[in-house]
């Protein structure tokens, strides 16, 4: 199956399911998919990362699969793991019988005991999958040595077992948000998209997408407002997600107008920094 | 693909490699086979295409940008609008004149008050057409001149002008100053890549990839930056921290383990059976040490000091206590200035404004500071504290002192000498860092990148 049949394609199936992308999303999208390459996607916290691959797997209508990487994740819970107690239990129930060592020892090692974890059930399906592997920075360098089988080869290595070779090569989305540096390798083997926050027309459109009962005239003053606070030099830069909070609180509150006042009384919806809305106050002159 | 368009290709990675992007073969190979999958119509598929398979950090994108537009320019000549232009006169050549400059400024100041990138583009080009044509001394050695444009136009003397239209609009004064100042800039930048753009389009992309490209952010000298790229190292200090604290923990954690747990491990074996398939282990103490940042903040290593004060104490809870001194020729504690969750901006205009305490006479005397510490302060060195100097060691041949910086030296744990020049500059003119070096080891420290490398080892 082909993911996109185009850059143009890959840019209007994704707007269908609500993702707004911008150009070069859409190319680096439409190439993940016809190069069959994984998809490395980085950028500050709340610009769609992570909506972006499961905005592709709605718009392809193939499945999510999503490993969350944390600190500590290894591979008995990223790739695959041998279910210990079933496996006690079995040799313990066959101490009776008559059946020799080396059958229960094959027995033991079937596909019968084994758990498998996000790589390789995204490996192993049949049908079209979207493998979402999210906050692939949080991880520890080892973790990452783990991914490059699965990443290049599509494939897994089993000792008792053997290889798994992908039935059908499923897309990869891995989203970082630069906390540390990835290895070479890992960056080698995979594309690479930065998403930044978008213009304003594009902001505008998305909050709009989400928000379809927000007024069009607070939506522009709304995206204005975060642009001026973008500019600003802030710990924490209002991201897209803060800008829908934002638009859906002005919904709750029912403000039609959004002037220096109501920017103010709501500032703790897009800044989490206490010295970020004390600055914004004075630079952008809220309270006069 | 054609022969031209390989030896293209080619001849563009290396200049990325030029520049200090580590391009594979692999990667290569990529570009190729996106570029074999895609339409050409577009110039921006192309470079989306490139920069997905080449370029794999976000600090590299700049140094790309320029080196495309270098090697794939966006138009060839004046493009197709500067030749139906009607400001050629007769003759064909282009208009340039007293009266043409300040139509133009017209035109630039009303572009830029509206923000209008489309039309800024198209006048960075014709700044430099018309403006920045160096006549050469005969046929094919013209030249074009960022500079010359530049100083000719001087977009930098319209920006009162802006800021009073962006007023007019309703923006405040700080705000209508920064946008000002940031359009600015960037119409500078677009006029000097479109230099760059005619001057490859004559001599080869190769001539002009070698010059006119500039380092990243990470890896610009301290001493070099201009102002502009002093605010963007501004911005990177916080990330750079949180990259810092992120990796330190974790490395933390790694060597966490400490003995065997013997009572938690022989719990978790119940539920298999009592067979122990997994240890549990202890934690371990962590070791926190105190710091004391010496640094020295006259003109010419200001900003270094500051970027270092600011990474320091941004990973405070890394340290168990940092105290901050400043001085010229006379020491200031700034410890105070750094309260958790202060905000960037104000803590450097504070630390500006505190200068004045650290400065009798003004001119950097490295011995009386020191004499000067251990007179006041002797109270913050203790045998678990760290010493850490910042400085050029440019004394203005005087008295060095070197006495009392062995006593301190002696008194804290370890101590360290960042440098922020070049280690070939060290000992010359009145550098002394070559004796200041034999009693405190002195470390070069030019960039963010070393900068961060090295507060990472002093964890």
């Amino acid at each position: 199956m082909t993911w996109f049949s185009s850059p143009d394609d890959a840019g209007a199936r994704l707007g269908e399911v609500g993702y707004l992308a911008d150009p070069a999303t859409a190319t680096t999208t439409y190439l993940a998919g016809a190069l069959e390459k994984p998809l490395l996607v980085e950028g500050p916290a709340g610009v769609g990362k992570t909506e972006l691959a499961k905005a592709v797997a709605r718009a392809t209508g193939a499945d999510l699969v999503r490993l969350q990487c944390y600190e500590g994740l290894d591979e008995a819970r990223a790739l695959y793991e041998w279910n210990y107690k079933k496996q006690l239990l079995r040799i313990q129930s066959s101490q009776g019988d008559d059946s020799t060592w080396s059958e229960t020892h094959d027995d033991i090692f079937s596909e019968e005991f084994l758990l498998t974890r996000p790589l390789l059930t995204a490996i192993s399906r049949e049908e079209p999958t979207v493998l979402l592997i999210d906050e692939v920075d949080k991880t520890d360098v080892e973790v990452e040595g783990l991914l490059l089988e699965v990443l290049s080869d599509f494939q897994v290595t089993i000792p008792e077992l053997g290889t798994v070779v992908a039935v059908r090569r499923p897309l990869v989305v891995l989203t970082s948000n630069a906390s540390r540096e990835l290895s070479e390798a890992l960056k080698r083997r995979c594309l690479y998209l930065h998403l930044d926050y978008p213009d304003a027309a594009r902001e505008r459109e998305i909050v709009l997408s989400q928000v379809p009962e927000l007024e069009t005239k607070v939506a522009e003053q709304l995206v204005a407002n975060v642009g001026r606070l973008r500019e600003l030099e802030l710990k924490k830069a209002p991201s897209i997600a803060e800008s829908v909070d934002w638009a859906r609180t002005l919904i709750a509150l029912e403000i039609h107008e959004l002037d220096d006042k109501a920017v103010d009384d709501t500032l703790g919806v897009v800044l989490k920094h206490s010295s970020d809305q004390a600055r914004a106050v004075r630079e952008l002159r809220l309270r006069r | 693909m054609t022969s031209g368009l390989v030896d293209r290709h080619i001849a563009f990675l290396e200049a990325l490699r030029g520049a200090g992007l580590s391009v594979s073969l692999a990667e290569d190979l990529d570009a190729v086979a996106a570029l074999s999958a895609l339409p050409w119509d577009r110039r921006e598929t192309v470079r989306d295409a490139y920069a997905a398979t080449l370029v794999k950090k976000q600090v590299q994108r700049p140094t790309f940008e320029t080196l495309f537009d270098v090697y794939f320019p966006s138009l060839v000549g004046e493009g197709v609008q500067g030749a139906e232009d009607e400001s050629r006169d007769e003759t064909g050549q282009v208009r340039d004149n007293a009266e043409a400059l300040a139509e133009f400024r017209e035109q630039l100041l009303e572009a830029l008050a509206d923000g209008d990138e489309e039309r800024l583009a198209r006048l960075a080009v014709e700044m430099v057409g018309r403006f920045g044509a160096m006549p050469g001394r005969g046929p094919g050695l013209s030249s074009w001149s960022a500079y010359t444009a530049l100083q000719r136009v001087s977009p930098s003397q319209l920006v009162d002008r802006i800021v009073a239209a962006l007023l007019a609009e309703g923006r405040t004064d700080d705000e209508a100053a920064r946008t000002a100042g940031r359009r600015v800039g960037a119409f500078t930048r677009q006029v000097e890549a479109d230099a760059r753009r005619r001057i490859a389009e004559e001599k080869g992309p190769d001539h002009v990839a070698n010059v006119a490209v500039k380092p990243s952010i990470d890896r610009l000298d301290f001493t070099a930056a201009r102002k502009a790229d002093l605010e963007e190292m501004r911005r990177e200090i916080y990330p750079l921290a949180r990259r810092l604290a992120t990796r330190l923990t974790k490395e933390h954690h790694a060597r966490r383990r400490g003995h065997l747990d013997f009572r938690r491990t022989v719990r978790a074996s119940m539920s298999t059976g009592g067979v122990p398939l997994v240890t549990h282990h202890r934690p371990k103490r962590p070791h926190r040490t105190e710091l004391v940042v010496l640094c020295d903040v006259s003109g010419s290593v200001a900003s270094f000091a500051q970027f270092t004060l600011l990474l320091v104490f941004a990973l405070r809870d890394q340290f168990q206590k940092v105290r901050a001194f400043t001085f010229i020729d006379h020491v200031h504690e700034v410890t105070h200035h750094f309260t958790p969750g202060a905000d960037v901006v104000d803590v450097m205009s504070d630390l500006a404004a505190s200068t004045a305490h650290a400065a009798l006479w003004g001119r950097t005397n490295y011995g009386r500071a020191f004499t000067k510490f251990t007179e006041e302060h002797a109270d913050a060195l203790g045998p678990k504290s760290s010493l850490l100097i910042l400085g050029d060691a440019r004394s203005n041949y005087s008295d060095l002192a070197l006495d009392r910086l062995q006593a301190m030296a002696g008194a804290a744990r370890h101590s360290w000498w960042l440098n922020p020049e070049h280690h070939r500059h060290w000992d010359t003119g009145d550098s002394v860092a070559g004796r200041y070096g034999e009693v405190v080891p002195m470390v070069e420290c030019r960039n963010l990148t070393q900068l961060g490398e090295f507060v990472h080892d002093l964890v």
